[in-house]
């Protein structure tokens, strides 16, 4: 039901004469690589019980036929040879005649017919892509897998880091992206405090405000927006850079002077983003904070003082720590997809475009499914 | 000297090369001929270690470097040096950082005598004053002479160069030859150089080898094969439009269009 059968008869066969008599044998219809197999066996079934003296194959009916068809026409007159019975060809309009000359000068050095290609089904295809996801995940875990020991490599040696270029992405990932990495946590921060206050208002219990603000920014929105600000802006950098330089053969050219592109391209990226991230989340963090004292102060006639105590009693150490933590891990996803989405980049500008596209959403996905083991795993744990 | 044997190469379905046989005698260029897409630049980045062929063996010195585990290609790697066929300058270094990346890795010179030591690499392609340059501020001839700057600023001993003389004028193109012909003339290079430019492969080449359908179909001097009696090389090296190589697409075109 999921598949159609490649061979199909699509010409037609018919014959006149009897046994030890020249007959005719007149085709008509299709005669193509679909319809080989049923030919050949109809034809010599034909010529089995005909037992005919000899043979004339009208061809005057024919509509087409390709190199295969020709292929079973010699074949078919090989046959016959075989048998002691000589097959003429007629009607054939010289286009079938030069595709026979054609092949058969070829047959010689001719292999095989090549196979049609059979459309595959439901169950085939289904199998195919999840082989296909499954060896994905399997590069991806081999490249996170070999990135970390060229780390840990550099970090034995550390001079052979270009200490240079991790300056530079630490800048670029840090520096630049703070603005708006503290300007969303601000509005963040802004936007829930305003929202849940509207509830909190009625039971009286304003002051509640910094303790939810401090708990949510820290311990999920200000890891999880600074890891999704810097996938965007960093992840989709380096998907881009790396493909680009493999698209002009940079990266071949450094692996024949004898460098391991692992090391040199990818290495400073990651220690880039092992450093900055968790800054990042601080300052995420921080500005959170002061997007509900804001409102606080402004809109719920709460101290400052007072917020600043309610934040600081909600706030516990380990979940300061578990919050650098997850920043640590999300840096280390956000190099690692980025640098392997650019070095699987073959072709052109497009190629380089889409890497980059899919390094940033491969890359949140796994933010999020890393963000949600965390909570998981800090629910038993009790932090 | 370097010795292909039995190499195949395919990527995905389609087999690219199919059991290559090649020598390349020590100190001779040997060029490669054949039409785009034939596998060519395959050949040269298997030579180098870029890509690991599925059979076959690549017998540098006697030595197969198929079998060999990472470090040991690493070794090997720095006997050669590649030109590549868009140059494959670092974009985000200049000129002379370029020229002495290699350099600086190996520590063949001291620090202080690295500008030197580039400015005499790049005098030998015939280029002055431009360590400072960034690389997207060159012509594609000069990114070229750069490129090969870079290649034998390590002081390889094998030379391979992709399409070397491609997307120049003529001029630039022959100052790219005679560069190719100085640099085995001085330095005594084995040299591999891929092309489809005839004028270039008749200019540089001690022997030249033509690549068709994944096998070297003929090996010979340039004046053997100008005047070759192999229909399939005759066609190329005169560059036809008709003839075997284009016959067998041709033929079916023309019987199914009717």
């Amino acid at each position: 039901m999921f598949r159609h059968h490649p061979q199909e008869k699509e010409y037609g066969i018919s014959s006149e004469g009897s046994a030890g008599e020249g007959a005719v044998v007149r085709l008509s219809g299709r005669l193509t690589l679909r319809s080989l197999e049923p030919f050949g066996h109809e034809s010599s079934a034909l010529l089995d019980a005909l037992g005919p003296s000899s043979v004339t194959l009208d061809l005057s009916g024919m509509s087409s036929i390709d190199s295969a068809g020709a292929l079973a026409l010699l074949r078919l007159k090989a046959m016959a040879g075989e048998r002691g019975i000589p097959l003429a060809i007629s009607g054939d309009g010289g286009q079938a005649g030069r595709l026979l000359a054609l092949v058969g000068e070829r047959t010689g050095r001719a292999s095989e017919p090549p196979q049609l290609a059979e459309a595959s089904g439901f169950f085939e295809e289904l199998g195919e892509k999840t082989v296909s996801l499954l060896r994905e995940v399997g590069d991806e875990l081999t490249f996170q897998g070999e990135l970390l020991k060229a780390t840990a490599r550099s970090c034995l040696a550390p001079r052979a880091v270009r200490w240079a270029d991790v300056l530079f992405y630490m800048r670029r990932a840090g520096v630049d992206g703070f603005p708006i990495v503290s300007l969303i946590s601000f509005l963040l921060g802004l936007i829930i405090t305003f929202m849940s206050s509207l509830q909190l208002r009625q039971f009286g219990a304003n002051l509640y405000v910094a303790d939810l603000v401090a708990i949510s920014i820290v311990r999920e929105l200000g890891p999880i927006m600074t890891a999704i600000l810097v996938a965007g802006r960093s992840g989709s950098a380096f998907a881009a850079e790396i493909g680009t330089m493999q698209v002009n053969e940079e990266v071949d050219a450094l692996v024949t002077m004898g460098f391991d592109p692992m090391t040199f391209l990818s290495v400073p990226k990651l220690l880039a983003m092992l450093a900055v991230t968790p800054i990042l989340t601080v300052f995420a963090d921080l500005h959170g904070i002061l997007g509900g004292l804001v409102v606080g102060v402004a809109g719920l006639d709460l101290t400052a003082r007072a917020y600043l105590a309610e934040t600081h009693a909600a706030l516990t150490a380990p979940a300061i720590l578990a919050s650098l933590v997850k920043a640590e891990v999300f840096a280390v996803l956000i190099a690692t997809v980025g640098c392997q989405r650019g070095f699987r980049v073959r072709g052109g500008a497009d190629a380089v475009g889409a890497a980059a596209t899919s390094a940033v959403v491969t890359s949140i996905f796994l933010i999020i499914i890393a963000d949600s083991a965390f909570a998981l795993v800090q629910q038993y744990l009790g932090i | 000297m370097i010795a292909i044997r039995g190499l195949s190469k395919r990527f995905g379905k389609k087999v690219v090369l199919d059991g290559l046989d090649l020598t390349v005698p020590k100190g001779k260029n040997t060029v490669v001929i054949g039409g785009s897409g034939t596998g060519k630049s395959v050949l040269v980045k298997c030579a180098v270690g870029l890509l690991r062929p599925e059979a076959g063996e690549i017998l540098i010195d006697g030595q197969d470097i198929l079998r060999m585990d990472e470090r040991e290609l690493v070794r090997v790697r720095r006997r050669f040096g590649m030109l590549f066929q868009g140059s494959a300058l670092f974009d985000s270094m200049d000129v002379g950082d370029n020229v002495a990346f290699a350099l600086r890795r190996l520590k063949m010179h001291p620090e202080g005598h690295i500008r030197e030591v580039v400015e005499e690499k790049l005098s030998m392609v015939g280029l002055r004053d431009i360590q400072r340059l960034m690389p997207a501020e060159l012509s594609g001839g000069m990114k070229k002479r750069v490129g090969l700057a870079r290649a034998i600023a390590s002081e390889p001993d094998i030379l391979l160069y992709d399409e070397p003389t491609t997307g120049l004028d003529p001029i630039m193109a022959d100052v790219i030859n005679d560069l190719i012909i100085s640099l085995r003339e001085t330095i005594g290079v084995t040299s591999i150089t891929i092309t489809h430019d005839m004028a270039s492969a008749y200019k540089i080449a001690d022997q030249i080898a033509m690549l068709y359908k994944g096998k070297i179909i003929e090996v010979g001097t340039p004046e053997e094969i100008r005047t070759t009696s192999n229909p399939v090389v005759a066609q190329f090296v005169q560059g036809r439009a008709h003839g075997p190589i284009t016959d067998e697409s041709e033929e079916f075109v023309r019987f199914v269009s009717r």
